[in-house]
């Protein structure tokens, strides 16, 4: 917020209304009391100040309830108080008729343990010994002392402290700047003497609901150190089977490498004579691909000699090879004379032998046969290397008959008659490649070198097999060692999370605590887990270390660190996450209920030994 | 409590504001004439115009408590990315042809438009309040004169040395521009500062005049609290050290009001004739009375402080320790010293007691730190009054009181007769420094003729004389004699 100097928000004024006059007033008891204040004013604060803000009465000491070292009052009172102070007497007297009590009068806000360094008769030396002042000066509202030992009931002193009985309940120190600041801090409400506010003395109900939760504590801290006991003779065992796991394993680990490394040999054994045999087998069945092909090239471009020799007189002459314009290369549409002459070699006419040797490769992907239909260009297209560019993507498969134009005729005639037609190609299906020839297809090999397969497979799964046994021992191993290597707490208690998650559903997400793994965070309604860390260390302080876990480098947060999660591990029945929270950005708090953070239970006291104290 | 009211306006038909403004037709124009849209933090937002009068009557008008449901009277405005500031814009603002009230394209009135919209608020405020309450509004945005309408920052600082270092230099320069109020983000707005840099930030800040703590919210948690308590007890001793001296911050604020006088000054103002205090920004003057140079080095053990006047003297405010000024000095400092020098010649009112706010401390004691120059005369002042209303204006309601030493006699004299405001408050303690001979007595007069003898104590070491338990009211005249 806002710097407050030229424009005070308007703050409630809780207590210096009040506080302010108590310097005056004392100051009227000092002089002669001509001050500004009214006398009315002056006079109620006095009494109020000499009989009650100054001082309290309480009996010492008497212990009412607790396992407290220092004995404690119990009954404050006070002007207001005087009522309590009958029926507290009598309370006493009722539950503890054995105890003796004595009245111990003490400045305001100073403890029993303190009273005597406030004698009424002695100038007051401050506790630090800082100063020495005129006892009339202590709670006077005005700072003397610089360890403000000197105003234990006033708000003077920047650094003071007020100290509640509480009886009923604990004592307690305030900062003294919370005395009659308009809210009950105390909750004897002794604090609020003079700032208008009543506060009601909750001490006895505050009491009783303590001891109830201490009690339920100890009884959880009982049954929790019972099972945590449990729990270490578990992992006790468990580790011992486990390291006998171990050993066994990295013995029979030995005897699997040497049957993987066998197995290995003869796998590549195998292996030889197969790799052999397949590419004896790939060699000849690519010769005799080249023949056919070279071949069929010779079949088309005999079949076009013919087609191009309209005279039939054994030769195909640059007037002849005119006749197909497709061949065009110039782009006109037209193939000139020179165009037909450059196919030619320069020459005038050539024969079937030079046609094929020097003409057709050059016009072979431009010529169309004049035989309608043909298959010519579609079956003998293919070439291995060359894509079929031309072929839209979304034409169906095309049958041998048809011609591309009808196709596509008739395609659209059949997409306009819906497509119930059950032989009509599917629309939009992509193309497949040109269906391959017979020849396309390797032959399946013969019974020899299947055989070699078969057994260089066999050799293949049996090593693969073993050798997927040996990773498996060895994961096994690993995860063992590490287990058994694992810090579990100071004997183990803490093993039994490992391997364990715990989650815990909010509002907006399900987070999951897997001990000595990871912690998540999962929107619930939908959406993949965030790493919120995986385990870092142990990180409670030096010495409790084992009361909580550190996980670190989960997911980045944006602009921000790697997320990370303190588990803080409490004692409890049973293993339950029973909070989450995130105390600053991407750093998170979790808190881990288990028996193995209960401590040992103090031996149980005797029934009555808060007598045994006084 | 302080709440964000920035000028862009979430592009959402269901939201009262934005549809009312569009209706209105009260949004800057994109040159085709549409509403420009740019994208800020509630995603894509139009902006509102603060040029046109009508636009600043109508945004006034929705701090009104019927319309600002909700709100009490204790809510007062941040005005923030109103450069203005727009994600993803040319040059992250508005562009440059995006028209106006009057058809004046933004080229032309980008540096005055956040200036508009402080005015706007700071009217909506006092309107509020049907005229009785000053506004408190905070702006990133400011122009000459945005000091009428209330405080600045200097933006989205780093927690680097290097950048509270650069705060002084920032400051003095929008201090000597006439904008009095204003402040860097303590701890710096970007990024983690060390404890160490934290606490110095801290002490800094407490001698600037806008005080606050602030960071984005990618930051770690950085409250005082939380960096061990040898650090959260230096941080609370520079808080209470400010708030100790409110009073003097005060007086100076009613100067800077009246006068524009800088509350923060460098040292040239206040030794014009003095060549080497002409480059100094790494120490300043609060009011004439103090010199401040805040440690802004990681693991400091020594400043070099430049103590300026051939004539003048300068205590230490802590020790007391003095010197002749016209000199450098070095002054050893630990994580606790923040180096503050008053002026021989000068009376400094502070509070005696801190508390947790300052209504908290509307009645506490007043103290007096007395310096003494060279010839033994000092004098001060103190401004008073509700420190929330204008009835300082209204009605007058104020105390201007005026304090001068000579010739061994405190006399606390009234400054300015038209004001008249009553306060309880009391000087509880005088501080003398600089007083050469320990006094025979001491006695105090008030105006009504009776005399009193006062307890005091003198230390010889340090040449201080110390009055504690006075009881003499602030507001009345009244006379110390030290014989």
């Amino acid at each position: 917020m806002a710097d407050s100097v030229p424009v005070p928000p308007l703050l409630p004024r809780p207590s210096w209304r009040h506080r302010a006059v108590v310097p005056g007033a004392r100051r009227a008891t000092g002089s002669d009391a001509s001050q500004a204040l009214p006398l009315s004013f002056c006079c109620r604060h006095r009494g109020c100040w000499a009989r009650g803000a100054r001082w309290i009465l309480t009996f010492a000491p008497v212990s009412s309830w607790g396992h407290g070292a220092s004995p404690r009052s119990l009954l404050p009172f006070t002007e207001r108080g005087s009522a309590l102070r009958a029926s507290g007497e009598m309370w006493l007297l009722l539950l503890l008729p054995l105890c003796w009590a004595v009245e111990v009068k003490r400045p305001r806000g100073v403890s029993l343990t303190n009273h005597h360094f406030y004698d009424e008769s002695k100038p007051f030396t401050c506790l630090d010994g800082s100063a020495t002042i005129p006892f009339d000066q202590v709670n006077d509202d005005y700072c003397d002392c610089k360890d403000g030992s000197d105003e234990p009931g006033t708000a003077a002193c920047p650094n003071g402290s007020f100290h509640c009985t509480n009886a009923g309940y604990k004592p307690l120190y305030i900062p003294s700047s919370r005395v009659n600041d308009g809210i009950c801090d105390c909750c004897d409400g002794t604090d609020e003497y003079n700032s208008g506010i009543v506060c009601e003395n909750t001490c006895k109900e505050k009491g009783r609901k303590e001891r109830e939760s201490l009690q339920q504590m100890a009884e959880v801290t009982r049954e929790g150190f019972h099972l945590k006991k449990i729990l270490i003779e578990e992992w006790k065992k468990a580790r011992e089977e486990k390291q006998n796991k171990l050993t066994e394993l990295q013995a029979g680990k030995k005897s699997l490498e040497d049957e993987v490394e066998m197995l290995r040999t003869v796998k590549e054994e195998a292996e030889k004579p197969e790799k052999e045999a397949k590419e004896l087998h790939q060699k000849m069945w690519e010769e005799q691909q080249a023949a056919s092909k070279a071949q069929k090239e010779q079949e088309l471009a005999a079949d076009a000699f013919q087609e191009l020799d309209d005279d039939m007189d054994g030769m195909v002459s640059v007037a002849e090879l005119q006749t197909h314009p497709e061949l065009d290369t110039d782009g006109d549409g037209a193939l000139s004379e020179g165009e037909a002459q450059a196919f030619l070699g320069g020459d005038t006419q050539t024969n079937a032998a030079s046609f094929y040797d020097r003409v057709w490769a050059a016009i072979r992907d431009k010529y169309r046969s004049e035989a309608l239909p043909t298959d010519l260009p579609e079956s003998s297209a293919p070439d291995l290397t060359e894509p079929k560019e031309e072929q839209p993507p979304v034409l169906s498969p095309r049958t041998e008959e048809e011609g591309e134009e009808e196709e596509e005729t008739e395609e659209e005639e059949e997409e306009e008659e819906e497509d119930d037609a059950e032989e009509a190609p599917p629309p939009l299906v992509p193309p497949q490649p040109a269906s391959p020839v017979e020849d396309d297809k390797m032959p399946p090999y013969d019974e020899q070198t299947k055989a070699l397969i078969d057994a260089a497979q066999e050799a293949r799964n049996k090593f693969e097999e073993a050798e997927r046994s040996l990773k498996d021992m060895e994961e096994s191993i690993r995860n063992l060692e590490q287990e058994i290597s694992f810090d579990f707490g100071p004997s183990g208690e803490f093993a039994y999370l490992y391997s364990q998650c715990y989650e815990l559903a909010t509002n907006e997400y399900v987070y999951r605590l897997c001990p000595f793994k990871l912690v998540s965070q999962k929107p619930k309604l939908g959406g993949s887990p965030t790493n919120l860390g995986t385990w870092g260390s142990w990180a409670g302080p030096d010495h409790d270390k084992f009361s909580a876990m550190r996980y670190e480098q989960g997911t980045g947060c944006w602009q921000g660190p790697n997320r990370s999660t303190t588990v803080r591990l409490v004692c409890g029945k049973d293993t339950v996450v029973t909070s989450t929270t995130e105390p600053s950005r991407c750093e998170y708090l979790m808190e881990l209920m288990t028996p193995a953070a209960c401590p040992e239970p103090p031996p149980e006291l005797p029934a009555e030994s808060d007598h045994d104290e006084l | 409590l302080v709440v964000i009211s920035d000028p862009h306006i979430k592009i959402d038909p269901d939201y009262s504001v934005y549809a009312k403004a569009k209706e209105q037709g009260f949004f800057v124009r994109s040159p085709e004439g549409r509403n420009f849209e740019g994208i800020c933090w509630p995603g894509l937002s139009s902006y509102l115009d603060f040029t046109n009068p009508k636009v600043r009557e109508w945004y006034s008008g929705l701090f009104a408590f019927s319309v600002y449901q909700g709100s009490t009277d204790i809510l007062f405005v941040w005005n923030d990315m109103n450069e203005p500031s727009v994600f993803r814009g040319p040059e992250l603002t508005i562009q440059k042809n995006a028209i106006h009230h009057g058809n004046w394209e933004h080229r032309d009135l980008h540096n005055i438009y956040g200036f508009y919209q402080q005015m706007a608020t700071a009217e909506g405020l006092i309107q509020r309040s049907k005229g009785k309450e000053r506004p408190f509004v905070l702006t990133r945005s400011f122009f000459a004169g945005s000091q009428k309408y209330g405080a600045v920052w200097t933006g989205d600082n780093t927690a680097d040395w290097s950048y509270l270092k650069i705060s002084i230099p920032m400051l003095l320069t929008l201090s000597i521009t006439g904008i009095s109020f204003c402040g860097a983000d303590v701890g710096g707005f970007i990024g983690n500062p060390e404890a160490e840099l934290l606490v110095r930030w801290y002490q800094a800040g407490a001698y600037q005049p806008f005080f606050r703590g602030h960071a984005t919210m990618n930051t770690k948690r950085r409250e005082p609290w939380l960096f061990g308590e040898e650090h959260t007890r230096l941080i609370r001793e520079a808080i209470r050290e400010r708030y100790a001296l409110l009073p003097y911050w005060y007086s100076l604020f009613y100067h800077a009001h009246m006068a524009s006088k800088p509350v923060m000054r460098p040292l040239w103002v206040e030794f014009p004739d003095e060549l080497e205090t002409f480059g100094i920004e790494d120490e300043y003057m609060l009011g004439s009375a103090l010199l401040v140079h805040p440690v802004t080095e990681p693991k400091a053990t020594m400043v070099d402080v430049f103590l300026p006047g051939s004539n003048e003297v300068w205590y230490d405010s802590k020790t007391f320790a003095h010197w002749e000024g016209g000199c450098a000095v070095k002054i050893p400092v630990a994580l606790d010293t923040i180096p503050v020098f008053q002026r021989g010649g000068s009376v400094v009112p502070t509070k005696t007691t801190t508390g947790k706010s300052t209504g908290w401390m509307t009645n506490a004691p007043y103290g007096l730190r007395v310096a003494l120059s060279s010839k033994g005369s000092a004098v001060g002042e103190l401004y008073l009054d509700d420190g929330h209303s204008f009835q300082y204006l209204h009605q007058k309601q104020f105390l201007h009181r005026k304090f001068s030493f000579c010739s061994g006699a405190l006399i606390n004299s009234c400054a300015d007769e038209r004001g008249q405001y009553p306060s309880r408050c009391v000087v509880e303690r005088i501080l003398v420094l600089g007083l050469r001979k320990k006094p025979s007595s001491v006695t105090t007069h008030s105006s009504d003729g009776k005399d009193q003898p006062v307890t005091f104590t003198y230390c010889t070491k340090t040449s201080t004389l110390s009055l504690e338990k006075l009881s003499l009211n602030i507001g009345a005249d009244w006379k110390v004699h030290i014989n």
